[in-house]
Parts: C-alpha cells; sequence; structure tokens
C-alpha cells in the first residue's frame, strides 16, 4: 500500500453556482410580493417575514441540504432527488407563505412569488435537469418523467393548494372561459398543424420526386416565414372578409376576417415549411440502394413509399411535425389579438389592465404546453431512430 | 432461358447500351464484365424492368416480358445489388419474407422458407431472425441479401456486383457459397462485375462489354484463347492467361488413365493448383481421386503444361 495525499472532496462546478445561487435567493431576496390588492405595487416580504419561525427554518435548512448535494454529491440520481424535494419544498413553502399572508376571507390581497421564489425555483430546475440529462433517460423514462410531473401539479391544484396565491386568483375569477380558451388553444395548435400534415406530406413528396420543383416551393415557403405573425394575420383578414361576405355558406361555416379562421390559416402557412422541408430531407435520406432494392423485388410505387421509404423518413417528419407543434403552441397565442381566442386572451387582457397575474395566467399554460409537446414528441423520435439505425 | 434480342438504350444522346443480343441457358451462370460506364448494369437492369429499353426485347421461357405486369414480372425474378439494399426498419426475417409476402404465401410457408433459407446461409435463424441488418458484420448482411433474393424460388436470379462490398476473403466465400447454391436450386443466373476474377470463377459463359456493346460472349476458356478484340484480351490480362487458362480446368477433367504413387489430388482441384503443388513437391505425377474416394487416374506435368497452352 502506497500512500496518497488526502484529496480534497471532489467539488461540482456547476453544483457550486446553483447551490450558491439558491442559498443567496433565499437568504438575500424577497421569497413573496404581497400586494393590497390587484393592481397596488407590491411590497417584498422575505421567507422569515412570510412564514411561521419553525416552518421558515425547516424550508431553509432543507434548501440547504439541497444546495449542499449540488456541491458535495456526483451521484446524478442524488441530485435529481433532492432537486425534486427542493421544487416541491418550495412550491409548498410559497403556497404557505400565500395562506400565512392572506387574512381568512379576504379575497381581495395578491400573494404572488418574489423574485428570491423564482430565482431559487429556477437553479434547482436547472440542478434538476442536470442530473436528468446525465441520467440519459430513454424516451418512455422521459415520458413517464413528464406524466408524473403532470399528475403531481394537477393533484396540487385539484385539493387547492395554491389557490391563495394570486395566479390562482385570476384563474379563479376567469375559470370559466379558462377551459375554453384552453380548448381553443389546443385546438387552433392542432388544427393547423393537421391541416399542414396533410398538405406538406404530398407537397414534401413531391418535392422529393420533382427536383425542379423544390427550389421553387421551399422559396416561397421560406418567404412566408419571413412574414411577421400580425403582418400575416393582417393580410389574411382582407381576402377572409371578402370571402366571407361573397359565399354565404364560407360565413355560415365560421369564416370572417378575423377569430379563428386567419389564424388557422396563419399557422398552417407557418407551418408547411417545416413539415414540406422535413419530408423531403427525410425521403433523401433514405439510401437509393434500399429503393432500388425494393423496386426491383417487385413492390408497386405506393408500396416503395409507403412500406420503405415513409417509415425510413418518418424521425426526420416527426421532427417536423415537433417543429411545428412548438412553435404553433406560442404563435397561438398571437392570435387572441384578432380575436382567434386562446391562451393568448389572457395575456392580452393583462397587458391592457396592467395586470401582471392575468398575463401569467395565460402565458405559464402556455409554456407547459409547449414543453410538453416537445418532451412527448421528442421522445417519439427518439423512439423510431432506435428502430431503424 | 433469357434470351435479349438487339436491346438498346438510349439517355438523351447517349447510346448507353447498343444493340446486345444474348441467350443465357436454363440453369447456368451468365457474368456480365465491362468497365465502369460499359452499360453492363444498364443491361442487367433492362432484364427486371427496372429500366425500359429504347429498342429490341427481353423474352424469359420465350415470353416478352413485356406482357407481364412490371411489379408481377419483379417479384418472379430474383435481384440482388451491391451493398444489399436491406431495409433497415425490418428484421433479417422480414427482409427475407419480402417477396413471398408479396406473393401471399401463407405465414408458415413463408416461416419455414426464412428458416429454410438462414439454415443454407449458415446464419442460426433463433440467433439471427428478429436481428436488424445493421447489427449484422458485412458478409452477413450481403448472405441476407442474397437470401432475400432467392425467398420466393425464382427461376431467374440479377445480381449486381453482389460482392462489390466484400473483403477479398469473404468475398471468395461468398462466391463459393453462390456457385453451391446455384447448382442446388438450379438458378439461372446474370451476374454484373468489373471483377474478370470473378467473372472466370463464376461465370459458364462471360459477356464481355465495353461502351455499351457486347464484344464478346463465350465460355471463360475461349475468352483466353481466342480474345475476339484486342480490349477482351487487355481486359483478361495476357501475361498470367497460360495460368488462368488452367485454374479453368479441374483435376478430374484433365486425368489421364494409369495410376500413380504420391499423395492423390481430389477430382475438384483447380490445375492451377495441381501444378503449384507438383512444383513445390520436385514431383513430376500424382495420382487423381474422385469425389467418392475411386482412383481417377493421374496427372502428368507434360500434360498439365499441355493444358495451359494456347489453341
Amino acid at each position: 500500500m502506497s500512500l496518497r495525499p488526502p484529496t480534497a472532496p471532489r467539488v461540482d462546478r456547476l453544483g457550486s453556482l446553483l447551490g450558491v445561487t439558491a442559498l443567496a435567493a433565499l437568504v438575500a431576496m424577497p421569497f413573496v410580493d404581497f400586494k393590497a390588492n390587484r393592481i397596488a405595487s407590491g411590497a417584498a416580504r422575505s421567507l422569515g417575514e412570510a412564514l411561521p419561525v419553525t416552518s421558515a427554518l425547516t424550508v431553509g435548512a432543507i434548501v440547504a441540504a439541497v444546495a449542499a448535494i449540488a456541491v458535495l454529491v456526483t451521484n446524478a440520481r442524488v441530485r435529481l432527488f433532492a432537486a425534486v424535494v427542493g421544487i416541491v419544498v418550495v412550491g409548498l413553502a410559497v403556497a404557505a407563505a400565500a395562506d400565512a399572508l392572506t387574512p381568512p376571507g379576504n379575497r381581495i390581497v395578491r400573494v404572488s412569488p418574489g423574485i428570491g421564489c423564482w430565482v431559487l425555483l429556477i437553479a434547482i430546475a436547472l440542478l434538476g435537469t442536470d442530473a436528468l440529462a446525465r441520467l440519459r433517460p430513454g424516451p418512455a423514462a422521459r415520458v413517464a418523467c413528464l406524466a408524473l410531473t403532470a399528475a403531481a401539479l394537477y393533484a396540487g391544484f385539484a385539493h387547492g393548494t395554491f389557490d391563495n396565491l394570486s395566479v390562482m386568483r385570476e384563474y379563479a375569477v376567469n375559470a370559466s372561459s379558462f377551459g375554453r380558451e384552453a380548448r381553443q388553444h389546443v385546438l387552433l395548435a392542432l388544427g393547423s398543424l393537421g391541416g399542414a400534415v396533410i398538405v406538406g406530406l404530398p407537397l414534401g413528396i413531391l418535392c422529393h420526386r420533382v427536383a425542379r420543383l423544390r427550389g421553387a416551393i421551399l422559396q416561397i415557403l421560406n418567404l412566408i416565414q419571413t412574414i411577421p405573425s400580425i403582418a400575416l394575420f393582417g393580410i389574411l383578414m382582407v381576402p377572409l372578409g371578402a370571402l366571407a361576405s361573397a359565399v354565404p355558406l364560407a360565413a355560415a361555416l365560421g369564416v370572417s376576417g378575423i377569430g379563428a379562421a386567419p389564424a388557422v390559416v396563419a399557422l398552417f402557412l407557418y407551418a408547411l415549411l417545416p413539415v414540406v422541408a422535413n419530408t423531403t430531407v427525410g425521403l433523401g435520406r433514405v439510401s437509393p440502394g434500399v429503393v432500388d432494392a425494393a423496386r426491383g423485388m417487385g413492390l408497386t410505387s405506393r408500396q416503395v413509399l409507403l412500406q420503405i421509404e415513409l417509415p425510413l423518413a418518418l424521425p426526420v417528419i416527426v421532427t417536423g411535425i415537433r417543429i411545428v407543434l412548438v412553435q404553433n403552441i406560442g404563435l397561438v397565442t398571437i392570435a387572441a389579438l384578432i380575436g382567434g381566442g386562446g391562451f393568448g386572451t389572457f395575456v392580452f387582457q393583462g397587458v391592457g389592465q396592467t395586470a401582471i397575474d392575468l398575463v401569467l395566467l395565460g402565458a405559464i399554460p402556455t409554456v407547459a404546453l409547449a414543453f410538453s409537446s416537445a418532451v412527448v414528441l421528442d421522445a417519439v423520435v427518439d423512439a423510431l431512430n432506435r428502430t431503424t439505425s | 432461358m433469357i434470351t435479349v434480342e438487339s436491346l438498346t438504350k438510349d439517355y438523351g444522346a447517349a447510346r448507353v447500351v447498343d444493340d446486345v443480343s444474348l441467350t443465357v441457358a436454363r440453369g447456368t451462370v451468365a457474368v456480365i464484365v465491362g468497365t465502369s460506364g460499359s452499360g453492363k448494369s444498364t443491361l442487367l437492369r433492362m432484364i427486371n424492368r427496372l429500366v425500359e429499353p429504347t429498342r429490341g426485347r427481353v423474352l424469359l421461357d420465350g415470353r416478352d416480358t413485356k406482357d407481364t405486369p412490371v411489379h408481377v414480372l419483379r417479384r418472379h425474378i430474383g435481384y440482388a445489388i451491391q451493398g444489399h439494399g436491406l431495409f433497415p426498419h425490418r428484421t433479417v426475417a422480414q427482409n427475407i419474407a419480402t417477396v413471398p409476402t408479396l406473393l401471399g404465401w401463407e405465414r408458415a410457408r413463408i416461416a419455414a422458407r426464412v428458416a429454410e433459407l438462414l439454415g443454407i446461409f449458415q446464419l442460426e435463424p433463433r440467433e439471427y431472425a428478429h436481428k436488424y441488418p445493421h447489427q449484422l458484420s458485412g458478409g452477413q448482411q450481403q448472405r441476407v441479401g442474397v437470401a432475400r433474393a432467392l425467398a420466393a424460388e425464382p427461376a431467374v436470379l440479377l445480381m449486381d456486383e453482389p460482392f462489390g462490398a466484400l473483403d477479398p476473403i469473404i468475398r471468395s466465400k461468398a462466391q463459393d457459397d453462390l456457385r453451391e447454391i446455384q447448382r442446388r436450386f438450379g438458378t439461372t443466373v446474370v451476374l454484373v462485375t468489373h471483377d474478370m476474377d470473378e467473372a472466370f470463377r463464376l461465370g459458364d459463359r462471360v459477356a464481355v462489354m465495353s461502351q455499351g456493346r457486347l464484344l464478346q460472349y463465350d465460355r471463360p476458356a475461349v475468352l483466353l484463347t481466342r480474345p475476339a478484340d484486342p480490349f477482351v484480351s487487355r481486359l483478361t490480362g495476357t501475361a498470367d492467361r497460360a495460368l488462368k487458362l488452367l485454374s479453368l480446368v479441374t483435376a478430374g477433367e484433365a486425368a489421364e488413365p494409369g495410376a500413380a504413387e504420391g499423395a492423390a489430388v481430389p477430382a475438384a482441384t483447380p490445375l492451377r493448383e495441381v501444378l503449384a503443388d507438383l512444383v513445390w513437391r520436385g514431383a513430376s505425377v500424382a495420382p487423381v481421386v474422385k469425389a467418392d474416394g475411386t482412383p481417377g487416374g493421374r496427372l502428368t506435368l507434360a500434360g498439365i503444361l499441355a493444358r495451359g497452352r494456347a489453341g
């Protein structure tokens, strides 16, 4: 046995940064904002001011433990577990702070997470995603993680844990329209995506087969992509309005210059480029030898397309669909400007009323929806790639 | 039997195949050899109509290939290409089952055929049937490619540089396997290659093409002894043609009556190897033994050398 010099405990650099940031946010930044009413300016409250001493100390101790794990422990599973515990504790603490600061029966005061709470959540979330990335979970495991998170959040909301937080106050006021706008948001995003797939897939196949058309079609779609969304909504108002007044049937079907129709058309146009381009690229990536063998063995051109070319191009095509879906979920927000509905309705109402809580009521579900679709479709692409290459 | 009549293919102003006629007898192997751009692949691809001829026609057992719908025609002609062309998203078993499935065979019959072919190509069915092509070695992929081409028991097999991507040792084994399987099933094979040694090794008849034209179509020995064109002798190589000629004749074919002392030579051995063996041992005569173990005469040094002479 040789004597080795004593080694210092290994310090994780990213973990140190995140741990120190979390502690600083906890100690030096306001944990919650307290407002006497919806549009009054807020007053900062630290964790100690918001919660009873024992609760505050418990939360502080747990966050300190998470920070210590971030700095000292390299095992990804332990770090992920610490991050999950940290996020749950901070989430419950902010909910408890809202309960403690709200006088019983008072529906007017507003308590929202302060800057310290947000920094804390972001630091711990980064710790968690870093750990998750190091664990390299398979596609099924990632979807399972997402489902578990969604279920936990749903349970929290259903139980009323967060009811005294300002965003949930806005939700309580808008509960009847929230479901409707959510449905409208998803319908607009998926409807335009569906249209883009139905039109874009054959167009992509055409671009793959006829090289001369490829440049022209992709050029036009590129051009559409560069039109700012507000401008495109505006441009579409005129022809759709004219169509509605000229064709009664169109008007009866709900087509008009404003509302959902121009929104769907605009989103559909934006969605075409990723679908067409990825279909073309995906089909072009299929080995010529594979197609030659398929034809040589007597598959009809339809069978070659459906059984060989499309299945092999599928991962790339689904990647295009993922781009479109995430892009659409974001863009639908703008559609509220022309009366298209969706979560954007809350965002623009909130902007108009300088009520930041209402903006968040529209923005947070939009981000969550976009993030979830990205995770699910990434998992699908991953699963497809595993079988074909 | 495959009859090619005055096949011509033009791409715009370029004539890729120029008035080629040839016949491949049932159960034999015809090898089309030529440099790249000679039109050999195009000629092959006109047989299963992957390329439609500008002029001329192809008859299979007397029937014009134009009279059969093209996908039906192709399902009855095996097709194997360089780099195997296996479907990467399907398992080995599914790949081999491609044409039987298209033909609507029953599942049990397909499964039995797949297992039989995997066995013939020395791929243990339980281990390989459910693997994906990317999990196999290059030589295994190539064997699956040929097995797939043979799956529906086609009378005719077309092969476009099937062994081009293999290293020399695996290629030589694949060539031996092909010859054995071809004899076993009595398949008529048309194979395209740029490798003259492969052509001589596999072909009952060899067609030499250059710039779209068929220069000579004959038995390998005739190509060596009576080349119809300077290009043919350039392609076959003149420096070692005596030895090439010897490699085309087996000990059994060249044996003379009589007996001899020393180690016996199996009847299937090419004369070239017998000669090398005699030189090595310093012997001038060797006995020949037939496949069934009975004596098959003898070979003398002088007799072997006479076989390597021109004419």
